[in-house]
């Protein structure tokens, strides 16, 4: 074993932020506790459902409760007469809408769309919605809508009989060498199949939204992870022009992919509003979250690595399914991780999609590289007790100097320092390599490790920053907060460009009035945004700076100076020897009121269409391998686990974690994003399932206390280790991703563990108990 | 959720009076009814508020046993000091229970009449067909997601778990409930399905839970309760187990032991075959690990719930040598 070799060697890089010390909490880089907090601790912080606007009303949905098949009526009568009971909506009644523009920016095909369904593919669909003068009103009707139905047989998931091999996906194909005959030919063959469940992203906040039409203006407050896409979406549902439709969504409890889109219930309320004239709530019940939009795919992988008896892997053949609906198509990427993790001479990976009844499966956390690291992380700790070297040296021996797959470099890839850093402070080199080898009493303790990685995925963006009369400054985007700390990094970029203290500068965020904004997803808002406003505040800075030299009413117009300094919200010359004065004393003698600039990151010859495609669908993202780099974010998790050896109870002790995020806008809130990540990662790993009754298609445990998502209780100290360095080919400022990173590899960790501790390799996730009694 | 009258009650006999009333349900710490009827199994016509009732909330330990008032809360009674050295056991069910916001809300009286988990229980809308909750519908758990449901006590009419854990700790103790007019043993107030699902207490209208007496034992006293499950916190048991444990002078032979189990049976499960087995024995290992055993004797399963039965004799095992560990 040589991992003692491995050492981390403090000073060595420039991380570009608060560790290197003389970085101020203000600047890009420092530890800036969240701006936002204050109002969501005190509750001041007021979310899309919590409006109040004068004669709202209140929607309700009613769902199917058949899995495939087709409504014969919908019998709305009782409904209709109950109290407070304004309108019954079915897809007799609604609407004529269009379809709209999906997210990848397909032109949409000239149907009408309807979000209530009349053909049944999944248990829990929209059929109908009440809308009362109550909530209770309209609980009490829903309850009163008869739906008789003609039932056919349903596909229940991946392993029903019926479901067949699916449709090969061939865009996910990725192969070089000889990968089948080079696996046949390998000294040392392992070959495993590595399944998840389905997963809900269980965001605090459930969905919902109050829609309200002034005319032909449509406004929605609705959490939202995309205003601009969102916005785009109802207007050409009701075909009117873009500009019509405003989305607020100041705050958001959480979305981990599941709020970038406007689904059928939005269109429902929109359509109720229009059709009464009177603002619509509709909340989506919790137990409605799991079938109104979709969560993780189920899937399946199987992973065979063929090595030498050193454990260098000659070829991998890895296989791949997952699980999508009846009539739409998600493809939950499995080969992602397994394409770059490791040297590999020979490769090969297809994936299939398999239709089930299910609601269409969506994004959660680090979709595709999440499944793809379980399988090939698991397979490589496999692999090293199959040759009997140590799980991380494995890693080590089979390193990718460059990305296998694209052959390209590396922008930046601090893996091995991740590995360094993390053994060294989890104690690796301690371990004992034998399975069962170490135990407290009754608790076998097990130790295991895996690497995760998560493509850089970047877009263009654009912002508003203001210099107001006080001196202070506006920051404006269409872009949101989740949790992530876009009000805090932004506030700290235009501090730092402008020369003002964090606590002067107001972020102004989701409201699709602001300059446009892109998706919130796959990590790239904080690259993006932050080079945006980079822009935009430099340009504001550029336009005071020449105002003060050269308007005839500066005090600094006779300096004939070139530039100026502005500093703590003050300027004064480079060299001291003129006024000094505060900004909004310059702005009062120079007669502005303020002084704004537009940034965006836009190529030069951009037109209109590109930019209204930018920020409306995914269409213009830039690939991680464009030109001459590979970007990824990379990490390396080492997780012990204690695992009751008669209850068969498995709980996480200790966490380390390595991560690779370039560098850190904000150190203390990107830890933040690992860690959540790491929480979300156990939970997966031990507890999370969407547990379908066979005979009905329908998810049982559709409720957070059935749902089980990890406690407070089920996390240990978590502890983190920034190794990443300035990326200057991943963003303007040198950041890579940070919020989907921290869960790839930890549930492999935690398996690996298990495996270490008991001797059992459990290959389907959640590793419950009855798998190891 | 349909309308309903409140009634807030004045005295103990007004609520029990109003309680008697079709369709009347009481309110108490309302941590399960308003659940209940948030999925639209509980319907009341009239709900009895009777969170203000003054003397319904008091707790007495003395040498004879504990009397605790059926609005005591959760929480309260868990951290009653003499709860806690005298009946262990008791206090640590109620700690491992639900969660602090439901412990700091839920009553003691509320807490023996919460309903099972059973998925199919608890969702009219999409499953019909529930024993419990209109007789004769059928049992939409057998041949279903039966991975949280019962190996013991079930009937072809259901197999829901009682999902507590207090109960399991008072069934083990032989406490008393008071229900006005008349007293009943805890093992006695919860039903077995059999054909009655419907049926889960024995209590008549116009009852109400007031007190729960404990006598106390030495068995008692040296106590514990041991949850198993899957989540640390806030989840109910895969399988509990409520021991005491009385030793003779020698400090190691079994005078009194008590055991009943949590999570695995249709109600508090008292276990005598094991208490029996091990009583006059000295304690040792594998000498209680077979016994435990006989804790699951006649359970039946439904596939997914297979592991209880490998699973609570282990717990049982494991509660009776932490026990004899103190000695």
């Amino acid at each position: 074993m040589t991992v003692h070799e491995l050492r981390t060697r403090p000073g060595d890089a420039k991380r570009g932020d608060a560790s290197d010390g003389a970085v101020l909490a203000d600047q890009v880089g420092g530890r800036l506790s969240r701006v936002d907090g204050p109002a969501k601790i005190t509750g001041a912080a007021k979310y899309a459902v919590e409006q109040q606007l004068e004669g709202l009303t209140y929607a309700v949905l009613v769902e199917s409760t058949i899995a495939a098949g087709r409504v014969q009526s919908i019998d709305t009568a009782a409904a209709e007469a109950a109290p407070g009971v304004l309108l019954v909506l079915t897809p007799d009644n609604f609407l004529p809408l269009r379809t709209a523009t999906d997210w990848l920016g397909t032109p949409p095909p000239a149907v009408a769309y309807c979000p209530l369904a009349r053909s049944i593919t999944f248990s829990g669909q929209h059929i109908a919605a009440v809308v009362a003068e109550s909530f209770e009103q309209a609980v009490a009707a829903a309850a009163l809508v008869k739906i008789a139905y003609d039932e056919a047989p349903a596909i229940v998931d991946l392993s029903d009989p019926k479901a067949g091999d699916g449709i090969a996906v061939d865009a996910m194909t990725k192969e070089w060498g000889e990968a089948e005959t080079a696996f046949a030919s390998a000294p040392v063959r392992i070959c495993n199949a590595y399944n998840t469940p389905r997963e809900y992203q269980a965001p605090m906040e459930p969905h919902g939204l109050i829609a309200k039409w002034q005319d032909d203006q449509l406004t929605v407050w609705e959490p939202s992870q995309w205003l601009d896409g969102m916005a785009r979406t109802y207007a050409e549902w009701f075909g009117v022009p873009f500009e019509n439709v405003r989305l607020v969504s100041p705050y958001i409890g959480g979305g981990f992919g599941s709020k970038a889109f406007a689904y059928g219930y939005g269109a429902v309320a929109a359509v109720a509003a229009k059709m009464l004239g009177r603002p619509v709530k509709l909340a989506v019940s919790r137990p409605q979250t799991f079938t109104a939009y979709g969560g993780r795919a189920a899937t399946r992988q199987t992973v065979a690595l063929g090595a030498n008896a050193e454990g260098q892997i000659q070829s991998i053949v890895h296989r791949g399914v997952n699980e999508t609906s009846v009539d739409g198509m998600w493809v939950e990427p499995l080969g992602s991780v397994t394409s770059v993790m490791y040297a590999t001479p020979n490769f090969s990976s297809r994936q299939n999609v398999v239709r089930v009844n299910t609601v269409v499966p969506g994004a959660l956390r680090a979709p595709g590289e999440n499944p793809s690291a379980f399988g090939i992380e698991s397979a490589i700790d496999e692999l090293a007790y199959e040759v009997g070297i140590d799980p991380l040296e494995i890693r080590l021996r089979n390193y990718a100097e460059q990305d296998p797959h694209a052959k390209k470099p590396w922008s930046t890839r601090q893996l091995r320092e991740a590995f360094a850093a993390g053994a060294e402070a989890f104690g690796w080199s301690k371990r004992t390599p034998q399975p069962r080898s170490m135990r407290d009493g009754n608790q076998l303790i097990g130790w295991g490790v895996a690497a995760g990685t998560y493509p850089v995925r970047r877009a263009y963006g654009e912002a508003v920053v203001r210099i107001l009369a006080d001196g202070s400054v506006e920051v404006e985007s269409s872009s949101i907060d989740m949790g992530q700390g876009t009000y805090t990094i932004l506030a700290q970029t235009a501090a730092e460009v402008l020369g003002v203290p964090a606590e002067n500068v107001i972020v102004k965020l989701g409201d699709s009035r602001y300059a446009r904004a892109g998706v919130t997803g796959g990590s790239r808002l904080a690259g993006v945004m932050t080079g945006a406003v980079h822009k935009a505040a430099s340009a504001a800075l550029d336009q005071l700076v020449g105002l003060a030299i050269s308007d005839p009413a500066s005090p600094f117009h006779t300096l004939q100076a070139n530039t100026l300094v502005v500093a703590n919200g003050r300027i004064s010359s480079p060299r001291g020897n003129g006024p000094e004065v505060s900004i909004a004393e310059l702005l009062s003698s120079v007669g502005r009121q303020h002084i704004e600039a537009k940034g965006d990151t836009m190529p030069a010859n951009s037109t209109v269409e590109d930019r209204y495609k930018n920020y409306t669908t995914i269409a213009m993202a830039l690939p991680h391998t464009e030109g001459d780099y590979s970007r990824h974010s990379w990490c390396a998790h080492f997780i012990e686990v204690r695992v009751d050896e008669d209850f068969g109870t498995v709980r996480v002790s200790r966490v380390v974690s390595a991560l690779d995020s370039g560098r850190l806008y904000n150190p203390k809130l990107a830890e933040s994003q690992w860690k959540g990540g790491i929480i979300m990662g156990i939970g997966q790993a031990l507890l999370e399932e969407g547990i379908v009754d066979r005979r009905h298609g329908r998810i049982v445990n559709n409720n957070l206390a059935d749902y089980l998502i990890a406690t407070n209780a089920d996390i240990p100290d978590i502890e983190v280790i920034s190794v990443g360095i300035p990326d200057p080919h991943s963003s303007v400022l040198g950041g890579k991703g940070v919020g989907e990173l921290g869960i790839v590899g930890v549930a492999p960790a935690i398996a690996n563990a298990v495996f270490h501790a008991t001797g059992k390799r459990v290959r389907d996730l959640p590793i419950t108990l009855e798998k190891l009694i | 959720m349909r309308d309903f009258s409140y009634l807030r009650a004045g005295s103990v006999d007004a609520a029990r009076e109003a309680a008697a009333l079709p369709g009347a349900m009481l309110l108490a710490g309302g941590t399960t009814l308003v659940d209940l009827a948030k999925c639209g199994v509980a319907e009341p016509e009239t709900v009895v508020d009777i969170t203000h009732l003054k003397g319904l909330d008091t707790i007495a330990v003395d040498d004879r046993g504990a009397t605790i008032g059926a609005l005591a809360r959760m929480s309260r009674v868990a951290d009653h000091a003499d709860i806690k050295s005298r009946f262990p056991a008791v206090s640590e069910a109620l700690w491992q229970a639900a969660s602090a916001q439901l412990r700091n809300m839920a009553t003691i009286g509320g807490n023996l009449m919460q309903r099972t988990r059973c998925p199919y229980f608890r969702d009219p809308a999409n499953f019909p067909a529930c024993n419990k909750r209109s007789p004769g519908s059928g049992c939409s758990a057998i041949g279903g997601v039966t991975r949280g449901h019962a190996v013991l006590g079930t009937s072809e009419a259901c197999i829901a778990t009682y999902p507590g854990d207090l109960a399991v700790a008072l069934v083990a103790f032989d406490a008393i409930l008071h229900l006005g007019d008349r007293q009943v043993a805890v093992d006695d107030f919860f039903l077995p399905p059999g054909s009655t699902p419907e049926r889960e207490h024995a209590i008549e209208p116009g009852e109400m839970i007031t007190a729960i007496g404990i006598p106390a034992s030495a068995a008692a006293r040296r106590s514990t309760y041991l949850k198993v499950r899957d989540r640390q916190s806030y989840e109910f048991a895969a399988a509990s187990a409520a021991v005491g444990i009385e030793f003779e002078a020698d400090g190691r032979t079994i005078r009194d032991l008590r055991v009943a189990l949590g999570g695995v049976a249709t109600k508090p499960w008292r276990a005598r075959a094991v208490e029996e087995a091990l009583k006059g024995k000295v304690l040792e290992p594998e000498v209680v690990r077979q016994a435990s055993l006989l804790a699951v004797e006649g359970a039946v399963d439904h596939g997914a719930n297979h592991y209880k039965i490998e699973l609570a004799p282990r717990v049982v095992a494991r509660a009776i040598l932490k026990m004899g560990e103190t000695a």
